[in-house]
């Protein structure tokens, strides 16, 4: 097993696919903690801790989600509207949920408004504008997904969660695979379970600001 | 078709950016008379842009975009150059090619189309500088339209290569003197627009930007001849107004004065006998579909 950990950044300007440092995707119905294989359960826990302890928890839903193209993708987007009424219940004050769109790839050049979206080619750009701490993608295809993992694993310390549909994303620190309505709502149940039992780092916060 | 496919998730509309949101609102996808007079009246496919103030690239852009006649099934193909610098703001499919690829790559992806959609009418639009057209992308240019390829080639000739400080390009015009080609061109405009037509184009067209219903009827004309004969092209001056030492407002200028007739840029259209037919035809149509519209809204009103 690969002693590789992946874990926040920042890492390097541009650090190493982590398939390429020996880390393995999860079986169906596990899921990676730093690169370490684990069950399901455990990465509920681990993910809606990193969210409640985050000063800005983010979700980033993607085109898959954000665009209704089918049945399926706006019963999603519903999903995650929830997880994000969770999220903002849970937080307590000084934490600042915040839930951005990646409508589509294009590389937006010369700007982006990082206070409105999330670009796949820059994601540090609006990470580093929010500062935020703890992000989910959900609804990103694979690809652009694990472009803007690696980029935010280089340049920033967030810790990033990939609420994957496939199967799953080694450049994420946290990665569930096979994503569905029912994980984003579990996962949401779980932020509620454990809503206070977690002490947010607000003032030990080394935010997404790093560079 | 159309809108149908765009449709934003009711519970995430609110987080979109304003732009995203107009363009499911009130762009002129599906469109039948989509044109040039829409702008200003619904979103227009292109956002903010990087060009210079003044470019007539991105007056040519916006027209064009709003011509295009099937938007939403239409793929751009594009390469280096001030164009591409645009692309990321166009919300119509487009792939940036390898420098001069740009017609090879689009002969693969329209055959690719029509056989992924056999039953659809899907559109391939060919947009490069002349660098990419006539010297590095020569080959890939002439050998599309050899091989009678159903797509349309829009060269956008600004006579020099404008992105990277004005070096000479074959479409320069002769003794023509660019900040980094200070001898000056020693040979004359290469004559694109009568090769097109030697190498088997149906419709081509060589004219400049500064006329917004001129430019929608040429690239009209040319999607829909591409889309049922063979390859069509259409050079459109688009000066780099910095290159050639002009300010922001004088580029619609430039223009009139090069399209004057005997200049370089004096309209001027070949078409082959099969296209004039389909155009014939598709004018009848339209006028036919445009009678039975107005006798309905009078039926209506009545």
């Amino acid at each position: 097993m690969s002693e590789y950990r992946v874990l926040p950044g920042p890492e390097h300007f541009l650090p190493p696919a982590a398939a390429s440092m020996g880390i393995q995707l999860p079986n169906p119905g596990e899921a990676h903690i730093n690169g370490v294989i684990a069950p399901e359960e455990k990465a509920y826990e681990e993910a809606a801790r990193q969210f409640l302890m985050a000063k800005v928890p983010t979700i980033f839903p993607g085109p898959l989600v954000l665009w209704a193209w089918n049945e399926k993708a706006a019963k999603k987007a519903t999903a995650i509207r929830h997880l994000y009424n969770t999220l903002k219940e849970c937080v307590q004050p000084g934490q600042h949920a915040m839930l951005i769109p990646m409508p589509d790839y294009r590389p937006k050049y010369p700007k982006i408004n990082p206070e409105v979206e999330i670009n796949p080619n820059h994601p540090n750009l609006t990470i580093w504008h929010n500062k935020i701490d703890c992000c989910m993608f959900v609804g990103v295809h694979c690809h652009q997904a694990n472009l803007s993992l690696k980029i935010i694993r280089g340049g920033t310390s967030c810790y990033t969660i990939a609420m994957c549909a496939q199967a799953g994303h080694e450049d994420a620190m946290l990665s569930f695979r096979d994503a569905s309505v029912e994980k984003i709502m579990k996962l949401a149940d779980t932020i509620k379970r454990l809503k206070g039992t977690v002490q947010p780092r607000l003032e030990s916060a080394k935010n997404g600001a790093s560079s | 078709m159309s809108k149908e496919r765009i449709k934003i998730s009711e519970d995430l509309y609110d987080i979109m950016p304003s732009d995203y949101q107009d363009l499911v609102k009130s762009a002129t996808y599906g469109k039948e008379d989509r044109g040039w007079k829409d702008i200003g009246s619904s979103k227009e496919l292109i956002e903010q842009h990087s060009l210079c103030a003044g470019c007539p690239e991105s007056m040519a852009f916006r027209y064009i975009l709003a011509s295009l006649p099937n938007p939403e099934d239409t793929v751009m193909v594009g390469s280096t150059g001030c164009t591409s610098l645009v692309f990321p703001m166009v919300a119509v499919h487009n792939i940036h090619s390898l420098f001069g690829n740009q017609n090879a790559i689009a002969s693969g992806l329209k055959r690719a189309l029509s056989v992924r959609f056999p039953g659809r009418v899907k559109d391939v639009v060919v947009l490069a500088g002349d660098g990419a057209t006539v010297d590095i992308g020569l080959d890939m240019t002439l050998q599309a339209w050899f091989r009678q390829e159903k797509f349309t080639t829009i060269c956008f000739d600004n006579e020099l290569y404008a992105n990277t400080g004005g070096q000479e390009s074959g479409l320069m015009q002769k003794g023509f003197v660019a900040k980094m080609a200070p001898v000056g061109k020693l040979f004359d405009k290469v004559r694109l627009p009568e090769i097109a037509r030697e190498s088997g184009c149906h419709y081509v067209v060589n004219c400049t930007v500064s006329k917004p219903s001129l430019v929608e009827k040429v690239i009209r004309n040319a999607v829909h001849v591409a889309r049922e004969i063979g390859p069509t092209y259409l050079q459109l001056y688009t000066p780099c107004i910095l290159e050639i030492g002009k300010n922001s407002m004088e580029g619609l200028q430039e223009m009139r004065d090069s399209e004057k007739p005997t200049e370089r840029f004096a309209y001027k259209e070949y078409v082959s006998e099969p296209a004039k037919q389909l155009l014939a035809e598709l004018a009848a149509k339209d006028k036919e579909r445009k009678a039975a519209a107005k006798q309905l809204a009078g039926q209506a009103s009545a």
